[in-house]
This record gives C-alpha cells, structure tokens and sequence, in this order.
C-alpha cells in the first residue's frame, strides 16, 4: 500500500446553489485496500463519490487516479480510468438476462452476438477468479436481491474496474447476505482491486475497511486505519460530539393486550399476497419488532393496520373493540379515531406534504379535529401554537412554524412526524423505520421517546429493517419473510439466528448453508 | 434538496415581470419583422388599454371574464386537476344563467334575479364538471381527456338548444330573445360617476370577480376543504394516509372549478350581451389556464393576470385598428407569446435568478 495511492483527491469543492456539499476535500485512497467512507445523510458522501464517477464536476480540486491527474467528465470517462461503481439502487433491467444486463452498454458492435460470446466467456473467468456465480442466462427480475447485487459489481468488473465504489451496499441485504458480500470484497481487494464503501452503518466500517475517512458536513473530519479506531471515536466524529450509541431501557413491563391482529390477509395491487395469514398481539408497554428485509410484506402490514390498504381478511382488535378490516369500511381517520398513531416508513412519500409549511403537516390527518375549527374555517392560531409547542419538547430545529417541512432536515422532518403522532395521546403506535435517513443525533432522541411511550403503558408496533434497532429498541421480536411471521424471539435475541430467520430459513431446521443468496 | 427558495417579490414578481418582458421583446421583433415601429406598437396598445375611460371599461370587462375562468383553472390546480374544460363549463353556465333571466326578467328588478342567475351559472358549470369529476374521482379517466371532450359537447349542447329550444320565435338567429331590464346587470358606468367608462360594457360581475377572488383565497387557505385540497394536490399519497378520500376531493373541487368558470357567464351573458348566443365563451376559458399559471394559482396573482389579459384583448384591439399592418392575427401570436414565456417556459429564467439571489457562503446542509 506504500506506492502511489489508486485515488487521491485534493481540494475538491461542490455546491448546489446555497449549499456547499463538500469543502476542500483531501483524500487518499491505497492501491489493493479497502476504503471506507462514513458519514451521516447529507454529510456529502454521495455527491464525493458522483464527482469520482463522473455524474458531478467538481466546483475546483484536483482528482488524481494512479497518480495522474485526470479530469472526469462523464461516467464512460470513469469506466475507461478502471472505476466501476455500484449504486445504492440497482441500474439493472428486470426483464433482461444477466448476461443481457453486463454487456448492457458495452455491446461490442450492432449484433449482440459476438459480445454475448466475449462476455460469457468473461464471465466464467470472474467466477473462477473472484467466487462470482451467477447464472447468466437466468431474469435478472427474478433473481433474489443479494444476487442482483452481484450482478451489479459483475457489470463494474466486465468493464475493467480496478477500483470499485459501493455506496450503501447493504440496505437492502440480509445479514447473511451482507457477510457474504464482504467475503467477495475481501477476495477483489486480496487480487489487488480498490474498493470504496460508502455506508453510514459503523459495524460495517469495523467489520470490512482496512481504513476509513469520517465525512461531517461537506469536509472530511478524519482518516483513521480501522484497526486503530473504535465505533465510538467514529460515531463522535460523525457527529461533532459524544452520543450513546445504545439505548439504555428497563425490561419491558407489560400490561393487557391493546392491539390484536388475527388472521390478516392483503393482496397487492399485482394480485400478489404480500401478507400471508398473520396473527399477533401487542401488550401496553411493550414495543413488538417486526424484522425482516426490506420487501418482505412489512410496509403491507402496517398500511394495513393503519386503514390506508384493502385487506382480504382480518380482523383488528384495538382495546376491546374488533374491526373487521376486509368488510367493514376503513380509512385512516377510523383509525386514528379508535386511538392508533402511525409513523410511516417513508416520510416523503407519505408522512409530510414536502411544499407545506411546518404546521400545516403538523396537523395532517387530525386537521378534521375541533379543536383546529373556528367556525367554517381553520383556527390557524391554534394550530401554530401547538406546533410552537411540539418544537419545544422535540427539540425541532430550526424552530419555525412557517418554514416549508422540506428545508428541515431527515432528523427534524422525522421528529415532526413523530411529534404529530405521539402527541395526539394513541394508544397504539405503529412505527415504520423511524431512524431511516435520519441522523445520528436524532436517532438518540427518537429511541429515547419511544422508550418513554413504551413505559408511559402505549402499545408500540416497529418495523425496521435495521436489524440493530430493532434488537436495541424491541421486547418481542416477530421476524416476517414472504409476507408471512416466521418466528418470534425474544429480546435479546442472537443476531445469527435472526438473520437466518429473515433469509427464510425455516425455524425448526438447523441452520445450514441454504440461504437465500446461495441458491441459483 | 429543493430548489433554492427566493424572496416572495421575487417569486411572485419579479419573475413574472421578467418573463412578460421577453415576452414583449420577442413580440417587438415580430412587429418589426412586418415594418411596423414597435415602440410605437407598445404605446398605441397601452393606450388602447389604459389611456382613455372606455379603454380601461373595456380592460376591466375582458379581465373579468378571465378572473373567473382563472380562479376556475387555479381552484383544479391546488387539488392536482387540470381543468382544461372551462369554456365548456362557462358555455354550459351560460344556460344556467339565461334561463334564469329569461324566466324573471319581466317580474322582478335585476338585484332579484342576481342570485337566481349566479346559482343558475354555478349549477350548471359545476354539473358540466361533475360528470368527468366522477368519472376521474370512480373509474380513473383523465381529467384533461374528458374535460377536453365535454368541451366539444357543450358546443354541440349548445347549438342543439339555441337552433330547436331556445331560439326566438320566427327567428333564423341561434340566440334567445333579448332580457328585459330584470335580466340585466347595472354596466359601472351607470352607477358611479368617478370615472366615465363610456360605452364600455364593464358591470357588477366584476364586482362578483373580486368577491369570488377573495373566497377562494378564504377557501384555499383557510378551510378543512381547502387544507385538504391542497394536501391532495401537493402529494396524493399523504392525503390517504391522512384519512382524505380522494374521490370526494376531485369530486368537490371540480364542482367549484366548474361553478367558477360557469359564472363566467353572468358577464357576458347578463352583463353585457343581455341574450345567450352562439359561442359566446370565444376562448375565454382556455386563456384562464394561461391566467392561472401567471398569475401562480393564487387570487392575486390571477387579478393581475387577468387585467393584463384584458389589456392585450382591448389594447390589441385597438392595434389592429390604428395599425392595419398588425391584423388581429398578430395581436393572437402577441398573446401566444405571453402565454408562452409566462407560462410553459416559466422557468427559463428562474435558475439564473435563484444564483443571483443565493448567498454565496451558506451552511452545507443536506445534499444530493
């Protein structure tokens, strides 16, 4: 790692307009090693790597690739100086074949025929060289998630990628999945390839990257050999400051079940069952994790329970009282009527109207309340005073009432949502991964306050696909694969066990090597 | 990460006056392409507008035609619609108002069958509406398609009605009989004597303009209804989860939308031609999508989109009469021009105004 460095970046400046997105940036990347590169949403990671792949131009900087200053102007430019890169959402056509998807780009002429050869040819060598097997000939669609992604750094290889980025690779894997993607890192890095990883998830850091460059707000605020660092001198240095990367809670103290959910049924809008014959309870006090990868039925069930989609069966229990969720005419008001909160998964697309001001989505969903009317029209006082108040006790920053939602960021638009939903007293919380592209700081807090519902008696149902939160925050841990519950833990559950549980592995058998990535 | 936001002057002023301004420019060029002077150009249409009582009655009359289909068009917007069937509505509304004066004009004074008429032109543009507001709300047909197609049914509604129902008798005319004074509105210039508008047909409706400029901005911003409009506007996904039914807000909205482009009507039909005829809506509703964009959805912007509409409609007028050697035509393609720049290409300068009006160091927040 001594000779010239695969990448070196020096003073790279990017802004969008008002914001500078990165701030003088240095970095050196060794030939052969793995490189990480952490950092909370919109510390600038992405925009750094975009700039390296060509999708940016740098404001001012210099990037060096082999030591020789290169100017990179599109992605075909990056491809052509050896750097591949894999996307955080696959650039992968469904219906097409694997094979169809590598030389996608790269045809070699106006007939597929000739580049079909090479590249099957090629792609034999790569599984022989670097343990990639994949079937080529099989739909990329159709393939399991893990194997899409092999599919993508295939694509980056074929292309002569001798230095690979990887931005959030992991997301959407199982654990499994994830252990077996480092293996292949670990196998490109000991043949002599660079790789990039870009992530925001510290074990992984730990796990995988011989270095690390810490990312805060546009600049680069640290680079450590990883061996020599700890998760939390990373975690530190992510945010500026100490946090607790722990949630510290009492045992749970349940009382009465709240919510009952028997026999649940929902057909997707492809005719497809996506939740599969699910029962479960949740006590007061007492926070139910739902694991599972992202995909498997989760969002499904909780727009279910929240009355926003059909079901074909079912039955709700809230209190003592029994909806019948595919007969009876539900809607999300019902819901919140009959004392249920809910926190959606994607606050963009569902939980705030992005354009309005803060204490317009302040009140959305309980607008219809009287205490919001004045006569004919919105007691607009009344509103913006209780946001004030929200603002207080969520530490919501900046603290403005009239600012549109869309210019706070993850962390505060998420304890926006929160605020709104915990406020309004519910005795049952549904919770959709409330930490997602929110940071650090806030995370701390939003565990903290769940917590307090919890204690408070509230019944708290969370899907997360962080594995970790849902171990840290849950009493019950049910784990769903293929829209069906395939397990249920207890807290303190093994990680290994659980992972196994979200590949579909079957809970009775020992756990073999069958995981889902492996098959194909 | 949004777009830059600007200063609310800018956005909602100095943008549009910067886009209204290419918008001459171009048209200057045009203008001197057929070797007219256009300054002189600029001066007769200003004139022709503003410079003389009568010009400005007939700049006030135009312009309340396009508050109406305006505020019609803006209404459809905040809920996400667009409405492209206002001079099918207006048209539809015409009726509405025509058979109410034509019924009580020989009974009772004006300011009684007023209300009958505004009932009448919002009755019957917003049960024009309904009916692709159901079948966007029930079966997911394109509001822009059916609206669009129940334009080109009122038109044949209309001439069915004027030609075999409502035709004077012993007339080859396709028009009703002309309303006595119980069915016409008092025109401004008989009623006050601050300015002389002269023979300008201006009249109470645009007294009804303004007030129904002022409830839709109450409606939009300040209900349940219009809180809930513009959430299913801005994102259709939220409203759900909120516990909105998006049925019940297309349906509702496109009741006003089609209400508001229907009085219309009460200008030309009760205010000015005091008879319903053959295509009296004369793009009228079309423009108000053009009103609407420039003026951005909002009363204001609308009024003073309007006004500037109607000084193109009279000032052009006034154009082609002073100089022949820019026909009517050309007073179109002027109006296209301004349609264009304000409208489709609304955002043709607004990147470079947003870096001109960013400060330059600003703390690195959210990116990509």
């Amino acid at each position: 790692m001594s000779e010239t460095p695969a990448i070196e970046l020096r003073g790279v400046n990017k802004s969008f307009g008002p914001v500078h997105a990165n701030r003088n940036i240095d970095l050196l990347v060794g030939k052969g090693s793995i490189h990480g590169i952490i950092g909370e949403n919109g510390a600038g990671k992405s925009t750094l790597m975009s700039i390296l792949y060509g999708f940016y131009q740098a404001d001012s900087g210099s990037i060096h690739v082999d030591g020789r200053e290169v100017r990179i102007a599109d992605s075909r430019q990056a491809i052509d100086l050896g750097i591949g890169m894999v996307h955080q959402h696959f650039m992968l056509v469904d219906p097409f074949t694997v094979l169809e998807n590598v030389i996608l780009g790269a045809e070699d002429g106006a007939t597929l025929s000739g580049g079909t050869r090479k590249a099957r040819q090629e792609l034999r060598r790569l599984e022989q060289e670097y343990g990639l097997k994949v079937d080529p000939d099989a739909v990329v669609g159709d393939l399991p998630v893990g194997l899409q992604q092999r599919v993508e750094i295939l694509k980056a290889l074929y292309r002569g990628a001798e230095i690979l980025i990887l931005d959030e690779p992991t997301g959407v894997l199982t654990p499994a999945e994830a252990d077996h993607l480092f293996k292949i890192l670990e196998v490109l890095r000991d043949q002599g390839k660079t790789v990039l990883l870009i992530t925001h998830k510290l074990r992984e850091i730990m796990a995988i990257t011989d270095t690390v460059s810490v990312m805060r707000r546009g600049e680069m605020v640290a680079t450590l050999k990883t061996a020599e660092t700890s998760m939390e001198e990373l975690a530190e240095q992510m945010v500026g400051r100490s946090v607790l990367l722990h949630v510290e809670k009492t045992p749970a103290d349940p009382m009465g079940t709240i919510l009952e959910v028997e026999d649940l049924n929902v057909t997707d809008a492809r005719g497809v069952r996506v939740v599969k014959d699910i029962s479960f309870k949740v006590k007061a006090g007492e926070i139910v994790g739902i694991a599972g990868v992202s995909g498997n039925g989760q969002s499904e069930l909780l727009e279910a329970l929240a009355g926003i989609r059909k079901a074909d069966s079912g039955r709700l229990s809230i209190r003592s009282e029994t909806l019948d969720l595919a007969t009876m005419d539900i809607d999300p008001a019902l819901m919140r009527e009959k004392g249920m909160g809910h926190v959606p998964e994607d606050r963009h697309r569902m939980g705030l109207i992005n354009s309005f001001a803060e204490y317009e989505n302040a009140v959305l969903g309980y607008h219809r309340s009287e205490k919001y009317a004045k006569g004919l029209l919105l007691d607009i006082a009344a509103i913006k005073q209780e946001a004030r108040e929200a603002i207080e006790k969520y530490d919501i920053r900046p603290p403005s009432t009239d600012l549109r939602t869309a210019n706070f960021s993850g962390g505060n638009q998420q304890k926006i949502v929160l605020a709104r939903e915990i406020e309004r007293d519910p005795d049952v919380l549904l919770v959709g991964q409330p930490t997602r592209g929110v940071d650090i700081g806030a995370i701390e807090f939003i565990h903290k306050r769940l917590i307090e519902l919890r204690d408070e008696g509230k019944a708290i149902l969370l899907v997360s696909v962080e594995l970790d939160e849902i171990r840290s925050l849950a009493d019950r841990i049910l784990v769903m694969f293929d829209g069906a519950i395939v397990g249920e833990r207890e807290a303190g559950a093994d990680e290994t066990e659980l992972g196994l549980l979200m590949a579909g592995v079957q809970d009775q058998g020992a756990a073999s090597g069958a995981v889902a990535g492996e098959k194909a | 990460m949004s777009a830059g936001q600007l200063p609310r002057w800018v956005d909602y002023g100095l943008i549009p006056l910067i886009n209204l301004i290419a918008a001459f420019l171009v048209s200057g060029l045009v203008v001197l392409l057929i070797g007219e002077n256009p300054i002189d150009a600029v001066r007769v249409l200003i004139w022709g507008a503003l410079g003389f009582g009568e010009g400005v009655g007939f700049t006030l009359f135009y312009a309340t035609n396009f508050i109406f289909t305006g505020l019609a068009v803006a209404v459809a917007f905040h809920a996400g619609l667009f409405n492209i069937g206002g001079e099918g509505q207006a048209y539809v509304g015409g009726l509405g108002v025509a058979l109410a004066c034509l019924a009580l004009d020989r009974i009772v004074p004006w300011w009684v069958t007023l209300p009958v008429a505004v009932a009448g032109a919002a009755v019957m543009g917003a049960a024009w509406a309904f009916i692709p507001a159901w079948l966007q709300a029930k079966r997911g047909s394109h509001i822009v398609i059916t609206t669009i197609m129940f334009n080109f049914i009122s038109y044949s509604l209309m001439v069915y009605l004027l030609v075999n129902v409502l035709a004077k008798p012993g007339s080859m005319q396709p028009e009703t009989r002309t309303f006595e004074e119980g069915g016409r509105l008092p025109f401004l210039n008989d009623i006050q004597s601050l300015v002389d508008f002269g023979t300008a047909p201006v009249n109470l409706a645009l007294v009804l303009a303004l007030i129904a400029s002022a409830l839709v901005w109450v409606i939009i911003w300040r209900t349940r209804l219009g809180y809930e409009i513009r959430s299913f506007g801005a994102n259709a996904t939220a409203a759900v989860y909120a516990g909105m039914s998006p049925a019940r807000i297309i349906i509702i909205t496109m009741l006003i939308s089609g209400g508001l482009s229907g009085m219309m009507a009460l200008n030309e039909i009760m205010g000015s031609q005091h008879r319903l005829l053959i295509e009296f809506v004369a793009g009228y509703g079309f423009v108000g999508i053009a009103v609407a964009l420039m003026g951005r959805a909002h009363p204001v912007g609308i009024i003073l989109a309007a006004i500037l509409f109607g000084m193109l409609y009279q000032g052009g007028a006034e154009l082609a009469f002073e100089m022949p050697a820019i026909s009517r035509d050309m007073i179109i393609v002027i109006q296209g021009l301004v349609i264009l720049f304000a409208g489709a290409l609304e955002n043709l300068f607004r990147p470079a105004i947003v870096r001109i009006f960013t400060p330059s160091r600003a703390p690195a927040v959210q990116a990509g």
